[in-house]
């Protein structure tokens, strides 16, 4: 009997050493289809919204943003002088890169330094700041000549572009040349050798990782992973994502198409919801340097014209996910106010007829405005089309030139004539969190130099007033400011806000706890 | 069976003795029809192709919308019917086209046997690109206007003319009949009007027709990866393909274009054959 | 024959050569930044200027063709400018499940589309002829996507019959590569079913009246012998005509279907590639292709001769 209690004992301690060998025994996988492919690896180079989703499986940030926008400690705890003058950031302990080496503050300097060297906002912060260097392994100092207001929120920004942590070899990779490696200290490894770019990235579950203490919100607090590895598989066509949500080959789709969530709403396996509270602006983009549109009465037409409810209508459909406001920083951020919401009262006619009065007053002369509309992105097809409609009623000859995404986007970076393959007006999209203050957001640049995103307007008052938003000491004052400029970039006509819409994810009834946030978020969530 | 038996008869006595069969009359008023739907698209048609109505999106068909609405609230009925003009237009530009081009190369490089190796060899390079790429290439680099997709799917359809032609004629050369022309010092040109060209047409009316009906399809594949003529301008290939996100919802948005663009592609091919069969040269040659 | 193979063989420097500087032209010419795409689309002109300086795409045309011409003779593809990876390594990834799906494809419609253009020919103008055309035409006449997406509806979806969508490598097991390539492989040979049924049938027909088969007929042989030894071996230029062009043809299929079904293949690859203006990559692609194609032509030719006697090399 004893013999025999022995020999069970030992076969259950067998048994149960075997099964910690061979995790693949008990693997879960997540198989995600995300919102576009992944081609390239460095989110420090990386404004497109799937690299930066990369950026926060494999790097940390030093600071993490919680869901009431407060930047949190994550890899470093931080302490800020009474001056505003010295931050100072202590790395909390067991932080370890992926190839075995301890995070020093040595390498988070590094880091820091090709990271403003290619963020717009940080270039700006790197004005103010004298000097950023470690004092030890664990804490280093940034020292700044003069106050400047959102050092920590720059930090935390889940905004393109992160302030993402790297080792300090990889760091010092020229800016422009892409790291050779993807080595971070977040909670997912990424595996170099079943990356096929464009088609599948697979990320492991970093068993060194030690999450922090406190519960997760966004990319602050404890990032607690409960699957084995995660699986992000390209799939250019939504009906065969849909598909393949459906029979369970994919747990998660990261961005439906929302005229076809009625398919997924009969099947019981498959839940549908809003992961990311940040919506996206859709914005119609003026060249400012170019005829018709360098003339402010013009360009006041077709913001009268244009109509916010048909365009997001014809391009979402369901008007529960989209939002319509005057606000320029995204409909429910805490700047977001109703100023410059003159410009969508009344119906869509009595602007129509408010439209072609200042059009036919105005200095324009049938000059055709070129509308670049993109074949191959579908979420962007159908605001031209809509937007060249109300235009021609108002007045304007409109031409609609067809293109591929990539063409258009190099093509709006020129300013020649459209003859000479120039443009006046397109539209794109904004994540919320690339628009949500001042300081980021890159449409309402009113400096009208060469090298700022395309459009080009030039409006001293508002260079002004951006500069006053960065040294602003108090939130009141930032938002009173942040105020004075939505109503500058409606009067004077930078670009036209077409409302927001949101994404809607599908998952499966499987996965549990998926977090909520800024981008897709793989930790917290179990399968 | 039948085959062995037909006796040789001149192309009229052969119509007259033989008529067509049913389904190639068929084919001929559908296809007028269809060419009919083009030329009349204004009057046949219940909106302007382009008319928004976002109020009206994705309506299945009713009085109105005879075959419903697409994603931008557009009429599918009269976009399917003003969608034939450009899709005629762009088949017989391509099919015609490469004929023009590709028939007179295809005779040289047969014939002349120094011009061979060079026109082949850069038939080959360019029929070595993917035409789906160079298709691609072209239309980005200029705009995505009817212009640029034709020539953009026809330049890889050329080579094939090419080596279709040379092919026949080489297997043509060697027959007794053009030894015996060419001993008797027939003028080069002449042998290939008298003899070579003929023995062509059977298989470039087989391939034209093929050519007329990838041509309309490799533009439905163009707009399917996002490089067609723009929404502005429908054709049978853009409405599918904006249709094809929706299919699992409303396959009709696909099913329609894809039905009356089958209709027409089928028509030519069934008018192709029986033309290829009344038009064969060996029976002509020998009546 | 060998040294009409060996001259053949070097007649393709020439060819590949006008390839690779068309391609390269054609690219260079083409609107779109490469650096947009490693950058997106919210990065400002000064981060796009030094991507281009990196890339060395500030660099004359000329230099940028020498540069690669230079390294493509060294046996170097270059690296991705966009994902910054080996251009080799990438198409070594895609390349089996584009291969695999066009010899499924191939092996089907040989299957299918040969002994239905025979039977045509056989019944030439009767309600099998016409019914084997209407087939054939319906295969010509729908978009590759809209039979994708008929075949994986009835199926995938309603029947459970095979997997929605996804490749498997033949390593994984015959059945799982069989299961997921037999739909994609069918939707991708529909056209060159009918493609080939039709030239077979045209061919045949030709053939079929010609003396030696009257003869052999009347020798009393069996009718398959007939049409299968003597007639359908005459008829095979032709169709081996169509069988070589059709390679070229089939990437653009091989596009459309690998986007349907969801396989990770060159076709996928290259359309990516074009869209962000991905050069080396493009260009190795191209060339590659450009290669194949011009080995099958070669091998076409030869066996002109063989199955020809009438064809003769010097």
């Amino acid at each position: 009997m004893k013999l025999f209690n022995i020999k069970a004992l030992g076969a259950a301690a067998l048994l149960a050493s075997s099964v910690a060998a061979l995790p693949a025994w008990a693997e879960t996988t997540l198989t995600a289809v995300m919102q576009a492919p992944l081609r390239s690896l460095d989110p420090h180079l990386s404004t497109a919204q799937i690299v930066r989703t990369h950026g926060f499986m494999v790097f940390e940030t030093l600071l993490g943003m919680d869901d009431q926008y407060q930047p949190q400690p994550q890899m470093a705890d931080y302490t800020v002088s009474d001056d505003m003058l010295t931050y100072t950031l202590t790395l909390r302990d067991g932080l370890m890169w992926h190839d075995g080496t301890p995070v020093t503050a040595e390498d988070c300097v590094a880091s820091l330094n090709r990271w403003s060297q290619q963020d717009g906002s940080a270039k700006t912060m790197m004005k103010y700041v004298d000097s950023i260097e470690a004092t030890s392994d664990k804490e280093l100092v940034i020292h700044m000549k003069s106050p400047f207001g959102p050092v920590l929120e720059l930090l935390a920004k889940p905004s393109p572009i992160p302030a993402f942590m790297m080792p300090k070899r990889l760091a010092e990779t020229p800016i422009g040349t892409q790291i050779p490696e993807v080595i971070g200290s977040g909670p997912f490894k990424f595996v170099a050798d079943e990356y096929r770019p464009g088609d599948q990235a697979v990320y492991v579950k970093n068993e060194d990782y030690i999450p922090r203490d406190e519960p997760a919100s966004w990319t602050a607090g404890a990032k607690v992973v409960n699957v084995d590895k995660v699986v992000w598989q390209a799939m250019p066509d939504m009906q065969t994502s849909i598909n393949a949500i459906q029979s369970g080959d994919v747990d998660l789709i990261e961005q439906v198409t929302i005229d076809l969530l009625p398919l997924l709403a009969m099947n019981e396996e498959v839940e549908t919801g809003i992961l990311n509270p940040l919506g996206a602006q859709v914005t119609g983009r003026f060249n400012h340097r170019l005829p018709p549109f360098d003339d402010p009465q013009v360009r006041k037409a077709v913001m009268y014209a244009l109509d916010q409810e048909t365009i997001m209508q014809t391009a979402i459909g369901n008007p529960d996910y989209f939002q319509l406001c005057a606000s320029i920083y995204g409909c429910e951020v805490p700047l977001a106010s109703d100023v410059g919401a003159e410009y969508l009262e009344g119906t869509a006619e009595e602007r129509m007829a408010k439209a072609k009065e200042i059009l036919a007053a105005s200095d324009y002369d049938g000059t055709p405005v070129l509308m670049m509309q993109p074949t191959d992105l579908t979420v962007l097809t159908t605001q031209p089309i809509v937007a060249a409609e109300r235009m021609r009623e108002a007045g304007f000859t409109v031409e609609v030139a067809s293109m591929d995404w990539s063409t258009l986007q190099s093509r709006k970076n020129g300013w020649q004539p459209v003859s000479e393959g120039g443009w006046n007006f397109f539209f794109t999209y904004w994540g919320v969190a690339g628009i949500w203050n001042p300081l980021v957001h890159s449409l309402i640049n009113g400096s009208g130099e060469d090298n700022t995103w395309a459009g080009w307007p030039v409006n001293a008052r508002m260079e002004e007033l951006r500069a006053a938003y960065l040294t602003a000491g108090t939130a009141e004052e930032q938002k009173q400011i942040a105020e004075e400029i939505q109503q500058i970039a409606w009067d004077d006509s930078f670009y036209f806000n077409a409302g927001e819409f949101k994404s809607v994810a599908a998952w499966r009834t499987e996965l549990h706890d998926i977090q909520s946030g800024p981008i897709t978020l793989f930790w917290g969530v179990s399968k | 069976m039948s085959l062995t038996t037909s006796a040789p008869a001149s192309p009229r006595k052969r119509l007259l003795e033989n008529p067509p069969h049913w389904t190639t009359v068929l084919a001929l008023i559908v296809l007028l029809a269809i060419i009919a739907m083009a030329l009349f698209a204004p009057q046949l048609a219940h909106f302007e192709p382009t008319k928004l109505n976002a109020m009206m999106r994705l309506k299945p068909a009713d009085e109105t919308y005879w075959m419903g609405t697409d994603s931008f609230g557009r009429d599918l009925y009269s976009r399917v019917v003003y969608g034939a003009r450009v899709s005629l237009l762009v088949g017989a530009g391509v099919a015609v086209g490469a004929i023009v081009i590709g028939l007179p190369l295809g005779l040289l490089a047969g014939w002349f046997r120094g011009l061979d190796a060079v026109l082949m060899r850069a038939m080959d390079g360019l029929m070595a690109i993917p035409g789906i790429l160079l298709a691609i290439a072209i239309v980005a680099l200029t705009k995505a206007g009817l212009t640029t997709v034709i020539i953009a799917i026809m330049l890889p359809e050329i080579p094939q003319v090419v080596r279709l032609v040379r092919a026949r004629v080489l297997a043509t050369r060697s027959e007794t009949f053009v030894e015996a022309a060419v001993l008797l010092g027939t003028r080069p040109m002449r042998i290939i009007w008298r003899h070579l060209l003929p023995s062509t047409i059977a298989p470039l009316i087989v391939q034209g027709t093929y050519i007329y009906a990838s041509a309309i399809l490799t533009e439905a594949a163009l707009s399917f990866l996002g490089v067609g003529i723009g929404t502005e301008t429908p054709t049978w290939g853009n409405i599918m393909a904006e249709g094809r996100l929706y299919f699992a919802m409303n396959p009709w948005l696909v099913y329609w274009p894809a039905i009356v663009l089958s209709l027409c592609i089928l028509s030519i091919n069934l008018l192709g054959d029986a033309l290829r069969d009344r038009l064969d040269p060996k029976m002509k040659g020998r009546s | 024959m060998l040294t009409y193979f060996l001259r053949r063989l070097l007649m393709a420097i020439p060819v590949m050569f006008f390839v690779a500087v068309f391609v390269f032209l054609l690219l260079r010419l083409t609107p779109g930044d490469p650096a947009q795409a490693i950058a997106g689309d919210q990065a400002s002109l000064d981060q796009l200027e030094q991507i281009r300086e990196t890339l060395g795409l500030n660099e004359p045309l000329s230099v940028q063709f020498l540069t690669w011409i230079g390294n493509m003779a060294q046996g170097d593809f270059g690296r991705s400018l966009i994902s910054d990876r080996p251009v080799l390594e990438m198409i070594g990834q895609r390349l089996g499940p584009t291969v695999a799906l066009a010899l499924v494809a191939m092996g089907l419609t040989l299957i299918i589309a040969l002994p239905m253009g025979v039977l045509a020919a056989w019944r030439h103008g009767g309600m099998t002829d016409r019914l084997v055309m209407a087939v054939s035409v319906i295969g010509f006449s729908v978009p590759i996507f809209v039979i994708g997406y008929i075949l994986i509806g009835i199926f995938a979806v309603n029947l459970r019959w095979f997997p929605v969508q996804g490749y498997k490598a033949l390593a994984d097991g015959l059945w799982p590569f069989v299961h997921r390539i037999f739909l994609p492989g069918l939707a991708l040979a529909s056209i060159y079913i009918a493609l080939i049924s039709r030239m077979t049938r045209a061919s045949m027909l030709e053939v079929l009246r010609e003396d030696y088969v009257r003869t052999a007929r009347a020798k009393g042989l069996p009718e398959s012998l007939v049409l299968f030894r003597h007639a359908l071996r005459n008829a095979a230029i032709p169709i081996l005509t169509v069988v070589g062009t059709g390679f070229a043809m089939m990437i653009s299929g091989v596009v459309v279907t690998e986007t349907v079904f969801n396989i990770p293949g060159l076709g996928r690859l290259v359309v990516d590639a074009v869209l962000a203006r991905d050069y080396p990559l493009i260009q190795a692609i191209i060339l590659l292709t450009a290669g194949t194609y011009v080995l099958i032509n070669l091998l076409i030719d030869l066996s002109y001769a063989l199955t020809d006697p009438r064809i003769r090399y010097q």
